[in-house]
């Protein structure tokens, strides 16, 4: 499967990773490569096997659904590149 | 006492416990050797007000009488783990100021241990990378060289700054994490030892996460009894890591008897790659020489599905990747892009993660996008986690049929030059983790232990793969190695 510019674009805007224009072909180059080497997986019979879900056979444990946190706004805040009146500050969200 | 920095974490407990010497001492000499040591780069975070006011309680401790076996030990922690007020930015720009108001359950463990904290430790950006040239710090300089040769090599990654640091005696132990080989390729590589254990004995909480089915924590050390003796205190069940195993965590360092007669050693035959170089399958026959010199019965065995390993996981690691990384949006944590007139959110994302993360994590992200997109999980996604549940089954059936552990080399090479890899394409960096990686994937215990050096003066280590939850057991295999291997080598200081 080789990956051309216009799906290297897609990927690029579905990751939300900007990518100038002149980098778009040696992306796709790049991706497609990647893809290739992945593409030995087709060789492998994979018939009534179950896709691993967890690697150590455990069930996850429930935890009693109490608070355990909380009135540490000010923590949450700490690291926030931008922090307003006890909020998180964002550019314009709807147009 | 002379180089105490040069200790092993036993040496360096059983004189604090004779009161031979002080964790205060301990530290001083550690701090002192990285001081001169700038030119490894390996620690990029310096903590030594943490480091003098910890080593002044664990001597404390020390003096009371009850301290346990990592109480003043000074340790080297990766910049993965989330260290309280403390940078901790898996190597990124897009973490840069990034100071966690809590800290990693490992961490914990080990400071509630009393162990003391020099600084943080470089690494691949994100723990991507097999050669520590992806950190945002610049690159790591193994203080292993050639003979007669000046060039500076890799120690390997991504746990690349824990292998130098330790390596050349800035600390005497330090923290890595292991996706694909990150603990036991950079340990093979700078002549120590790194065990990852079995996935889920480790806490991952507060262990900035890459591919959260993979990623697991262990000690990078220089003596398999040091490993032992520290994977211990970073053991045990965390309710706050969901995978986290709630098993008893026994009492690794005695297991270490030394005696391994009657077990069974499997060599798998599908790990003998086309152009593997000479040195390095001579170093695993003479390593499975050792072992049956040692009383263990040799065994060949078959794990089919070995050739599949690294595609499957170079599907897997990114998709979980791109999952996990994308909390890095410039607005909880971290770098955010300084916008331009107009610019919405949308931009604001694109912006800050263009900036922020590096060429290699910017790639497997959208690797990782990719194949979960829509119209492709099945065919990638899918089929390479039924892929991986075949992997596993390989291993789980020679180990029904009574082998007790499987020896394999640690890399198909010795380390390589900075730089030297720059224009190979990313695929074959990736061919670095082809013999460590299969233990992630099944999340089996492995480790890498010191045997040789190539014909250039540089280390070689082999790998052992244990059962799962019997790091007990594995750990005695390779104590035994160690010990008939003598490796006993250090890097020449020249920094």
């Amino acid at each position: 499967m080789s990956i051309d510019i216009d799906t290297a674009r897609r990927v690029a805007h579905l990751a939300r990773i900007a990518v100038r224009e002149e980098d778009l072909p040696a992306l796709a180059g790049e991706l497609s490569g990647i893809l290739t080497f992945m593409e030995q997986l087709n060789e492998v019979d994979v018939t009534g096997v179950e896709p691993m879900t967890s690697v150590t056979p455990m069930r996850l444990k429930r935890r009693a659904d109490v608070v355990t946190d909380g009135n540490i706004q000010a923590q949450i805040l700490a690291n926030a590149p931008d922090a307003r009146e006890g909020f998180f500050a964002v550019p314009k969200v709807v147009e | 006492m002379t180089d105490l920095n040069r200790l092993s974490i036993s040496e360096a407990r059983d004189a604090l416990r004779k009161g031979e010497t002080t964790a205060k001492a301990l530290t001083e000499a550690c701090l002192t050797a990285i001081e001169g040591a700038g030119a490894l780069n390996a620690f990029v975070h310096h903590t030594p007000e943490i480091a003098r006011a910890q080593a002044a309680a664990a001597d404390q401790r020390i003096a009371q009488g009850d301290a346990p076996a990592m109480c003043g030990i000074p340790l080297g922690i990766k910049d993965l783990f989330c260290t309280k007020g403390v940078p901790s930015q898996a190597a990124s720009r897009i973490l840069e100021g990034f100071r966690p108001e809590y800290e990693s359950t490992v961490t914990t463990q080990l400071f509630e241990a009393g162990a003391v904290m020099l600084g943080k430790l470089s690494m691949d950006e994100f723990a991507m990378g097999s050669s520590n040239e992806t950190a945002c710090y610049g690159p790591v300089i193994s203080p292993w060289r050639r003979q007669g040769d000046s060039a500076a090599l890799t120690p390997g990654g991504s746990s690349g700054g824990s292998a130098a640091a330790v390596a050349a005696d800035l600390c005497l132990g330090a923290t890595g994490t292991d996706t694909g080989g990150s603990i036991r390729q950079p340990a093979a590589f700078t002549g120590i030892v790194g065990i990852k254990p079995t996935y889920g004995r480790v806490s991952r909480w507060g262990v900035i996460a890459f591919a959260s089915s993979l990623d697991q924590a262990g000690p990078m050390t220089k003596t398999v009894r040091d490993a032992a003796i520290m994977l211990g205190a970073m053991s045990g069940h965390d309710p706050k890591d969901s995978t986290s195993a709630d098993l008893p965590v026994p009492d690794f360092e005695a297991a270490l008897t030394g005696d391994i007669r009657g077990k069974v050693i499997g060599i798998p035959r599908e790990y003998r790659m086309e152009g593997m170089p000479a040195e390095i399958e001579a170093l695993w026959t003479r390593g499975t020489e050792m072992l049956k010199d040692a009383g263990a019965q040799i065994r060949d065995i078959s794990l089919p599905h070995t050739k599949y390993a690294l595609p499957a996981y170079y599907v897997v690691a990114p998709a979980e990747a791109s999952s996990n990384l994308a909390r890095y949006d410039g607005v909880r944590y971290g770098h955010r892009a300084s916008l331009a007139q107009g610019d919405g959110i949308t931009q604001m994302y694109e912006k800050t993660r263009a900036e922020g993360f590096g060429k290699e994590v910017q790639r497997r992200i959208m690797i990782g996008t990719y194949v979960l997109s829509a119209g492709f999980y099945d065919a990638y996604y899918n089929r390479a986690r039924k892929v991986r549940a075949l992997i596993k089954r390989d291993f789980e059936t020679v180990f029904a049929e009574g082998v007790d552990a499987i020896l394999t080399p640690a890399t198909p090479s010795s380390a390589f030059g900075i730089g030297e890899m720059a224009s190979a394409d990313p695929v074959e960096m990736y061919l670095n983790d082809v013999f460590t990686v299969t233990v992630n994937l099944a999340g089996l215990p492995g480790i890498a232990v010191p045997v040789g050096l190539d014909a250039k003066g540089l280390p070689m280590g082999l790998q052992l793969i244990g059962r799962p939850w019997e790091e007990g057991a594995l750990l005695n295999h390779a104590y035994v190695l160690q010990r008939a291997a003598g490796f006993v080598s250090k890097p020449q200081k020249w920094w």
